[in-house]
């Protein structure tokens, strides 16, 4: 098998790519090579699809719990309140 | 021109008052911790830390930044600190997980998808799941799975944008090895959230 058969036949190596291209960057063989599997394969398309909302998902996620602005006890803040006083006033 | 003077003279005057801090900024961290380590007892002590170690810092607080920001990169600091920790005493587990992720999901031999790994359409494709709060829980519960070291990498990169040069020194791996966590975590957890939503 020559190299490009082998990734158009290699999914582990085309998610691998999918993955790379998302928050990196790919070469242009390797751009090309990946276009070759996709062209082919239904299954790393559908990955490709999903992985990009996961990606968006996930950010959406974590700046949604950022959001619903989480509250400390107001005994812990008041401990901490004094603690940092007993700092301030060493 | 006006505007630029106002700022500036906005930024040089940023000031510190440490009595305000807990008030001010003690919830906003917790939630910035949370998020970050999903452990509330870790996340508190973390808050504390925080301030005791501005407290201890403050005259080199020149006012660049506010207050907030200054702050919050002192947590961030003590985060990264707990995802290393984390992380460095693991590597053979990990090492473990990586083996099998190997055959797991893909087929040895040509690369393929194995059977039960294999993707399929299942409803996040096509319209917005953001927001949708089951689905939300599936997504925080797969991600609680992952390898303690894949998943610091995954968060550093996806919830705080850091660059990949920065993630591998601050973690101690390769610029290979980080690819391929990247990867081996999204097909894990797009896996987990197939196995869990259909």
């Amino acid at each position: 098998m020559n190299e490009l058969t082998k990734i158009a036949y290699n999914c582990k190596k085309a998610t691998f790519l999918i993955e790379k291209k998302l928050i990196g960057k790919i070469t242009l063989r390797e751009k090309m090579e990946l276009k070759m599997h996709l062209a082919g394969c239904t299954i790393c398309k559908t990955f490709e699809r999903q992985s990009a909302v996961i990606n968006r998902m996930v950010k959406e996620l974590f700046s949604n719990v950022q959001k619903e602005n989480l509250k400390l006890d107001e005994q812990f803040k008041e401990n901490l309140q004094h603690r940092l006083e007993e700092e301030l006033n060493k | 021109m006006e505007t630029d003077k106002n700022e500036l003279t906005q930024t040089k005057s940023h000031e510190c008052n440490p009595r305000k801090w807990v008030s001010n900024y003690a919830d906003y961290l917790y939630s910035y911790a949370i998020t970050r380590v999903n452990d509330e007892e870790l996340a508190r002590d973390l808050i504390q830390e925080t301030f005791l170690s501005a407290l201890e810092k403050i005259d080199r607080f020149e006012g660049r930044s506010s207050e907030s920001t200054w702050l919050t990169a002192i947590l961030k600091n003590k985060i990264i600190d707990v995802y290393r920790k984390k992380s460095s005493g693991l590597r053979k587990i990990e090492a473990d997980v990586k083996e099998q992720y190997d055959t797991d999901f893909f087929n040895a031999e040509d690369g393929h998808w194995n059977d039960n790994h294999r993707p399929q359409v299942f409803g996040i494709e096509d319209y917005d799941m953001l927001g949708k709060k089951e689905f939300n829980q599936i997504l925080k519960l797969c991600m609680q799975k992952l390898p303690a070291l894949w998943l610091s990498v995954f968060t550093m990169k996806h919830m705080d944008d850091e660059a990949s040069a920065l993630i591998c020194e601050e973690l101690k791996i390769t610029n290979a090895n980080f690819w391929v966590i990247i990867h081996r975590t999204k097909v894990n957890l797009r896996s987990c959230l197939q196995k869990n939503w259909l």
